[in-house]
């Protein structure tokens, strides 16, 4: 459906045929997965992502829907039910283990995907809707991630649902009756909880939704590559099948062999201790920490420490939802049309500043607050902003890019004689 | 108008961002933050070995078995184990008939199926570890004010785990003559602040309310074979024993992660070799040629019609 050589569905036995004149679903995912979806040929490893992505959805949900089989969303039993999961139901730990380092695999994979498009323009014309529907799908599982971390009704899980939601009560007037009418109380309770397992049990179905449509407007002008540079001709692809079916199967291989030594071997390496001690409303943890991947955005609402026109609070919890709303004007921040970091530059150098900078904001997010890591986290939340609004659209307008290849074979052949001769040919060295 | 919307909003962040920032400087140096005392008086937990640590790692029964004797013996006069089912101690190696005596010494509240007055009876090993109190308020009063915590889960629930709970079990120095690692004796904000409290500079403010529970060597009586109980083999027995409680089902993770692995890199091998297969001609020959060249694809299928024909 994407190129005007890409191969229509062919069936190739009388049910085959008898099915695709009734409902065209083979058609469907031949088209979308299978021989019909030509790929530019020269991706690389960086492009694996969106796959490992989905495939972590996937494990997200089955090993979510079996734990609600078993958890109870009770104030009173939350706690006690997942220790339940944990100690009674067979295989009951894996699952929960599965589930819980499998929220930091979907962030791995789906972080290495944006940082991926941000390298390679993959936010650009005429993929611009393909990267914010990407962003929607990032903002949900954002949400997802909390409110299920808020379900074991630990004291992290609660002190997170107390400090998040009071986000919130930062705006003023319509802030503080905003918070509580989230929370169905003035403090998360009850109410709270039965309608964050209720959204969370909701969520990865919409996500679902969400990824269908990226992938739809994905298919249309086909993937980005290394390059940049558009697909010219069928000689610049591959099928999607079997050639990427091949690369990302092995390749999801040895994500998952990863994934699984922390389920088995550091299970608890990623969360905090203190969500092992029951909620208590009435004993406020010394160090509230949310998980390893909101500590960035956790830095930039914590840099603000000054009341300039708007309280300190008010300016951390804008800037905090700035600091991701602001990538849905990407497209339009960034015009510079060479799509590839590989052929700027300039864009290059302040891509890995960028890169350097988001693990330093990780860093402070995490760490305890002291003069020296506040100071840090300022200049580095300074940076975050500057880069976007500031960096890009002037580098985009000013630099001097490198000549782009002229197709997409020409940039795999390098010239090399070697590499173009034809099959079968002998050639000299 | 984007960009340009784009770049008062960055501006505006960022500058707002850098006088936090000149503000965090001057408050700096104009009042330079001093070093708490339990900042400089607390301790980390050196690491405590158990044969539970490692990917290989399985529990050691004998000395689950003597911390479940220290458990009963010493902390369960304040502590409760109510995750615990005694049922589960047939993880420490005892049999069915032992399980049952060892919950036999122990009542739990029920309902007198006679009169339906609330009763006690003996517990079964469906039951779980009593709580030495009824409620906390119970605890509280008899502790000035502080709650004993349920110990099932508190090695999963402090940092350091077992090597915390070893290190604050031996841990109890006097504070009138402790003096940390660069010879400093304790300041008087240092000091317990009342009879109640007890100098341990493992813990994070350097007093708690728990009085040292293992405080003589043979305070409990091995069976023989066991090796002495001096402090320190008390405190790695029982934190030994509360890693268990805290993870059960570790020996099963243990094993079942070494077969996942086992297939995962086999698997991934097999993926990788099908790949490298796949992939053998396009990569090789980066202009489709021989059969994946359009040309050569188009004969075919010409050819193929032909001999239907």
């Amino acid at each position: 459906m994407s190129f005007a050589w890409a191969k229509p569905y062919e069936p190739t036995t009388a049910l085959g045929r008898w099915i695709d004149d009734r409902m065209p679903l083979p058609r469907l995912v031949y088209g979308a997965i299978g021989g019909g979806y030509p790929v530019p040929r020269n991706l690389n490893y960086l492009w694996n992502f969106g796959v490992l992505s989905g495939l972590m959805l996937v494990v997200q949900i089955v090993t979510g829907i079996v734990m609600a089989m078993h958890y109870h969303a009770d104030a009173g039993g939350a706690f006690n039910s997942v220790e339940h999961i944990m100690r009674d139901v067979n295989a009951g730990w894996m699952l929960r283990y599965a589930h819980a380092n499998g929220a930091s695999f979907f962030f791995v994979a789906v972080y290495i995907h944006i940082f991926r498009g941000l390298f390679y323009g993959s936010y650009k014309a005429p993929r611009e809707l393909v990267w914010m529907l990407g962003l929607v799908i990032y903002l949900l599982m954002m949400a997802t991630a909390f409110m299920g971390y808020v379900l074991p009704w630990g004291q992290m899980s609660y002190w997170g649902a107390q400090v998040i939601t009071g986000f919130f009560s930062a705006f003023p007037v319509v802030g503080e009756p905003i918070r509580v009418w989230l929370l169905g109380g003035f403090a998360p309770d009850q109410a709270a909880l039965t309608r964050f397992f209720a959204l969370h049990y909701l969520l990865p179905f919409v996500i679902a939704g969400v990824v269908i449509l990226h992938i739809w407007s994905l298919h249309i002008p086909g993937s980005n590559n290394p390059t940049g540079v558009d697909v010219k001709d069928e000689k610049d692809t591959l099928p999607f099948h079997p050639f990427y079916t091949a690369k990302d199967g092995w390749f999801m291989g040895l994500f998952v062999t990863l994934y699984c030594l922390f389920i088995f071997f550091l299970p608890n390496s990623l969360g905090h201790p203190d969500n092992y001690i029951p909620a208590n409303p009435l004993a406020t943890p010394a160090h509230i920490v949310p998980e390893w991947y909101f500590w960035p955005f956790y830095a930039i609402l914590r840099s603000f420490t000054v009341d300039l026109i708007l309280p300190a609070k008010l300016w951390g919890v804008l800037a905090m939802f700035g600091s991701i709303l602001l990538l849905f004007f990407l497209p339009w921040l960034d015009n510079s049309p060479v799509r590839s970091g590989n052929y700027r530059p300039l864009f290059k150098r302040f891509f890995w500043l960028l890169l350097i900078d988001v693990a330093i904001l990780g860093y402070v997010g995490g760490a305890h607050i002291s003069p020296f890591n506040v100071a840090l986290g300022q200049i580095a939340a300074a940076y975050y902003f500057a880069h976007f609004l500031i960096i890009l659209p002037w580098v985009s307008r000013n630099e001097k890019t490198l000549p782009l290849p002229t197709s997409i074979t020409a940039s795999v052949l390098h010239g090399e004689k070697a590499e173009s001769a034809p099959l079968g040919a002998k050639t000299v060295a | 108008m984007v960009r340009i919307l784009g770049n008062i909003v960055g501006a505006v962040f960022a500058g707002v961002l850098l006088l936090a920032f000149g503000g965090t400087v001057k408050d700096y140096f104009s009042e330079p933050p001093l070093p708490s005392v339990s900042e400089e008086f607390h301790l980390e937990p050196e690491h405590l070995a158990l044969s539970s640590d490692g990917p290989f790692g399985k529990y050691d029964k004998a000395q689950l078995q003597r911390g479940l004797q220290i458990y009963h013996e010493v902390c369960s006069g304040c502590h409760s184990l109510n995750r615990v089912a005694f049922r589960d101690l047939k993880d420490l190696g005892y049999n069915e008939a032992q399980v049952k005596n060892f919950a036999a010494q122990f009542e739990v509240p029920d309902v007198n199926p006679d009169t339906g007055e609330p009763a006690l009876r003996k517990a079964l090993p469906s039951d779980y570890f009593p709580s030495p109190y009824a409620n906390e308020t119970a605890a509280r009063a008899a502790n000035n004010n502080a709650v004993p915590p349920d110990l099932s889960l508190i090695t999963k629930s402090r940092e350091g785990g077992a090597s915390y709970v070893h290190a604050l079990l031996t841990g109890y120095r006097d504070p009138k003559t402790y003096k940390n690692e660069k010879g400093e004796p304790l300041p008087k904000e240092g000091m317990p602040a009342s009879a109640t409290l007890h100098f341990n500079p493992y813990f994070a403010n350097l007093n708690l309310a728990m009085p040292a529970p293992l405080n003589s060597d043979g305070q409990v009586t091995y069976a023989p074979g066991n090796p002495k109980p001096t402090v320190n083999q008390m405190a790695s027995d029982i934190s030994a024993f509360l890693v268990w409680t805290a993870e059960p089902k570790l020996e099963n993770r243990h094993r079942a992660g070494i077969a996942v692995l086992i297939f995962l890199i086999i698997a991934t091998a097999l993926g990788y070799l099908s790949y490298q297969n796949v992939w053998a001609e396009a990569k090789r020959k980066v202009a489709p040629v021989g059969p994946l060249d359009p040309e050569n694809k188009a004969k075919r299928t010409r050819a193929t019609a032909k001999a239907r024909d």
